[in-house]
C-alpha cells in the first residue's frame, strides 16, 4: 500500500485540473498577447483562471498577478513593495518560524541596509503577540507573516496582524502558501495587502502560482521585461500551469468545508493512534491546519523513521538535521524550543483529500514497529541519562 | 532522497552487532543527542588480543548507522593495531561509498573505534575527546579532529570539511578558523617536486606552434574545463597569441582576468616570456 501523506511539500495534481490542462499542451498553444484567435482564444481561459482564482480568495480579478510559485510571490511581494514604497521607511517585521522563501528574503535586506525584527513563537507555536505590537514603529515598513505554517501547520492570527499594521500604514503581506484551499480565506474580511499562494499545493501543477495585490497597493516588478500581468511581472504566460491553478482553486471552493471537515477527522484519528500506540511522542504546534501533524519521537531520528516509513509505502517528512542535507534541526522546531530529545525525532505527517481511513490505519498498524527497532539501536533508550557523553552541540 | 547504496539500506535495515555487551574491555562514545547522531562502540578482545566481539548502539540517521554497522563487520578478529589503521575512508568504500554531506557518519564510526581503544589502552573515559582547541562550538569539533580529516581524505575547502566533520555546519563563525587550519596542513605537506622546466632555448616557428599547443592542451584546457569552459587556439602571429574562449568563459565577467592571469602566465611559462595573449575579434570584451 502506498500513503502519501507529504502533502505540505507537495499535492498530487487533481485528476480535473490535469484534464483542464490538457488542452493547452495541444490545440490551444498561442500566446495570449498575440492579434489573432489563436492567442485571443487563450486569453479568455488565462481570464477565468485569473476569476477563479480571485474567487477563492475573496479578491478582485485585476488583484491576482500570476507567478511562478510560491518562493517568486514572496520575493516578489516583500522586495516589491519595499521598492514601490516612497515614505523611507526601513523596517521589515516577520517572524522566526517562516519559511525561507520569506526568512532569506528579509534577511537578504537585512543586509542591504533594512531594520528586521523576528518575532519568536512560544512552545506550542503561537507568535508573541504581545512582541509583534511593541515591535510596530513608524519606522516599519512592513510586515510579513504566514497564514500557517508549513512544517506544524500552525494558524496564525493574520486578520488580527493585519488590522494592527493598517492602523500604523504599515504595508502587509502574508505567505498564504499552506493556507489557500485548507482554509477559508476572505481577503474582504483580513486587511492584508499582499498574499502568497503556490498551485503545486492545493493540486494544480508545480511552476504557478499567484500574488495578490490589494488596488492601490505599489510593487515595482522584479522580472523587467514584457507588459503581462499588468506591467507587475514580464514573461509570457505558463498557460497550461494557471489554467490548472484555476481550476484547483475552484475546486478546492467547492470541497473545502466538507473535505476539511473528513481530512481533520483522519489527521485527528491517525494523531490519537500514533500517541495511544507509541510511547515517548508528542504532538508539535496547537491550533493548526486541519491536514497537518506534527510529531516527535524521543531518542530516535527522523531520516531513519522516513525510510523505515518509505519501506511500508509511507511517504511522510522530517525537520530532523540528517533528512534536511543540512546540520541543524528544523528552525521552526528550534523556535519553538522543542528540545532535542524531539526535535531531531519529528515527523510530518500532512494528509489531503485524496487520503483514506484506510491509509491511515496503515500507519498507526506500522510506526510503533519503527519507533521500537530504532529505539532499539540507540544508546538513549532508557533516557538520555544513560550516555555518558557530553552534550557539546550548541546549534 | 538521499542516493544511498544497497549495501548501505542493508546495513540500515538489517544492522550487524547491535546492543551492549557484558564487561566490555573497551568503551567509545562519540556525537550527543543534540547533534543529532551518536554512537557508543564496545569491544571484547580474546586471549590472543584480537577483537573477539563487538556491539553498537547508534542514534542517527540511516548512513550513521549502516556506518557504524558495517564498522563492527570490519573490524571482528583484528588486533587493535590493525583495528587502528582503518580509516573513514574504509568504512565508506567498504558500503559502496556515502553521500558527501554524511562523510562525517563514517568519520564518527573512525573516532568512536580510536575512542574505544584508548579507553581499553590508557583508561580514558569512553567519551574522552583528544585534548585540543575546540574550532566549532556548533558542533563541538577539535582542531585535531579537523587536521585529522583533512591529512586523511585530502580536503581541500571549508564546504569538504563540513561534510566530514560537520564543523562550520552550525553559525558558520569558524569558517575562517577552518580555511586558516586546511592552509597550514596544506603549507605542511611536502612540497610536490618541482617540475623541471626546460631549459629556454631559440624555437624555430613550428616547434614554437607545437609548443604552445602542448601547453595549452596539458596546462589551461583542464582548469578551464573544471569550471565548465573552454579554449580554442585561433592564430599565432609572431608573439602574439590569438585565442578563443568557450562556454561558461566566454560569458563570464572575469574572462579578460583569466586570459591574462592563466592562458598568458602558462604561455610564459612553458614557451616564451615574449608570448602575449589577445582575444578572438568579433567576441565581446569586456573590461
Amino acid at each position: 500500500m502506498n500513503v502519501y501523506l507529504d502533502n505540505n511539500a507537495t499535492t498530487m495534481v487533481a485528476p480535473e485540473v490535469f484534464a483542464a490542462m490538457q488542452p493547452f499542451f495541444g490545440e490551444f498553444y498561442g500566446n495570449p498577447s498575440s492579434m489573432h484567435r489563436f492567442g485571443g482564444q487563450v486569453g479568455r481561459h488565462v481570464d477565468r483562471a485569473r476569476q477563479q482564482v480571485a474567487d477563492l480568495l475573496g479578491a478582485e480579478p485585476d488583484e491576482i498577478i500570476f507567478t511562478a510559485g510560491g518562493s517568486e510571490g514572496d520575493n516578489l511581494a516583500i522586495k516589491g513593495a519595499l521598492e514601490a514604497m516612497k515614505s523611507g521607511r526601513r523596517h521589515i517585521i516577520t517572524t522566526r518560524v517562516e519559511h525561507p522563501a520569506v526568512r532569506v528574503t528579509c534577511r537578504w535586506l537585512r543586509d542591504h541596509g533594512f531594520r528586521l525584527t523576528e518575532i519568536p513563537v512560544d512552545r506550542e507555536g503561537t507568535l508573541d503577540m504581545e512582541r509583534l505590537e511593541e515591535a510596530l514603529t513608524p519606522d516599519t515598513a512592513l510586515v510579513s507573516v504566514m497564514w500557517a505554517n508549513n512544517e506544524t501547520g500552525v494558524v496564525f492570527p493574520i486578520e488580527h496582524i493585519a488590522r494592527l499594521a493598517k492602523a500604523r500604514g504599515i504595508v502587509v503581506h502574508t505567505d498564504a502558501v499552506q493556507a489557500a484551499g485548507k482554509l477559508p480565506i476572505d481577503l474582504k474580511q483580513v486587511p492584508v495587502d499582499l498574499l502568497t499562494i503556490s498551485g503545486h499545493k492545493l493540486h494544480a501543477p508545480k511552476g504557478v502560482g499567484a500574488l495578490y495585490v490589494r488596488r492601490g497597493t505599489r510593487i515595482t516588478p522584479q522580472i523587467h521585461g514584457g507588459h503581462q500581468e499588468g506591467g507587475k511581472r514580464a514573461g509570457t504566460e505558463n498557460v497550461p500551469g494557471i489554467v490548472g491553478l484555476g481550476r484547483a482553486a475552484e475546486l478546492a471552493a467547492e470541497t473545502m468545508a466538507e473535505e476539511n471537515d473528513r481530512v481533520r477527522a483522519l489527521r485527528d484519528r491517525l494523531e490519537q493512534g500514533l500517541l495511544q500506540n507509541c510511547a515517548g511522542a508528542q504532538v508539535n504546534g496547537r491550533n493548526r491546519l486541519p491536514n497537518t501533524l506534527n510529531i516527535s519521537f524521543e531518542f530516535i531520528e527522523g531520516e531513519s523513521i522516513l525510510l523505515m516509513l518509505d519501506e511500508v509505502g509511507v511517504a511522510a517528512s522530517s525537520g530532523s538535521a540528517c533528512s534536511s542535507g543540512s546540520l541543524e534541526p528544523s528552525h521552526v522546531l528550534r523556535a519553538m524550543g522543542v528540545p532535542f530529545t524531539l526535535a531531531h525525532g519529528s515527523v510530518r505527517f500532512s494528509l489531503s483529500r485524496y487520503n483514506t481511513e484506510q491509509e491511515i490505519d496503515h500507519v498507526i498498524e506500522h510506526m510503533p514497529g519503527i519507533v521500537t527497532r530504532l529505539r532499539e539501536i540507540s544508546p538513549f533508550v532508557g533516557g538520555a541519562a544513560a550516555w555518558a557523553g557530553k552534550s557539546t552541540c550548541n546549534v | 532522497m538521499w542516493n544511498y547504496t544497497d549495501k548501505l539500506m542493508d546495513h540500515f535495515k538489517n544492522p550487524r552487532n547491535v546492543g551492549v555487551l557484558e564487561e566490555p574491555d573497551g568503551v567509545g562514545e562519540v556525537g550527543s543527542l543534540a547533534c543529532g547522531d551518536a554512537l557508543r562502540l564496545m569491544f571484547k578482545l580474546d586471549a590472543e588480543g584480537r577483537i573477539a566481539d563487538v556491539k553498537f548502539q547508534t542514534f542517527g540517521c540511516a548512513s550513521a548507522i549502516a556506518s557504524s554497522s558495517a564498522l563492527t563487520e570490519m573490524i571482528k578478529g583484528k588486533t587493535l593495531e590493525e583495528a587502528q589503521q582503518i580509516t573513514n575512508r574504509d568504512i565508506a568504500e567498504f558500503l559502496g561509498g556515502l553521500p558527501d554531506q554524511k562523510m562525517h557518519c563514517s568519520v564518527m564510526g573512525r573516532d568512536a573505534l580510536l575512542a574505544a581503544i584508548d579507553n581499553y589502552r590508557k583508561g580514558t573515559p569512553p567519551d574522552e575527546k583528544v585534548d585540543s582547541d575546540i574550532v566549532c562550538q556548533c558542533f563541538g569539533v577539535t582542531r585535531l579532529e579537523i587536521e585529522r580529516a583533512i591529512e586523511e581524505n585530502n580536503l581541500e575547502t571549508v564546504a569538504e570539511v563540513t561534510n566530514y566533520t560537520k564543523a562550520g555546519g552550525g553559525c558558520g563563525g569558524c569558517v575562517d578558523d577552518i580555511q586558516a587550519i586546511l592552509d597550514e596542513v596544506k603549507a605542511a605537506r611536502p612540497a610536490p617536486e618541482p617540475e623541471k622546466t626546460p631549459p629556454r632555448r631559440r624555437l624555430t616557428t613550428l616547434q614554437k606552434i607545437k609548443l604552445i599547443e602542448e601547453t595549452i592542451e596539458r596546462e589551461i584546457r583542464p582548469a578551464l574545463q573544471k569550471d565548465g569552459g573552454d579554449v580554442e587556439l585561433i592564430d599565432i602571429e609572431g608573439n602574439r597569441v590569438v585565442v578563443s574562449l568557450r562556454g561558461t568563459c566566454s560569458t563570464c565577467l572575469v574572462s579578460q582576468v583569466t586570459l591574462k592571469k592563466l592562458v598568458e602566465a602558462k604561455l610564459r611559462e612553458f614557451v616564451s616570456d615574449e608570448l602575449r595573449v589577445e582575444q578572438a575579434d568579433g567576441e565581446e570584451e569586456v573590461a
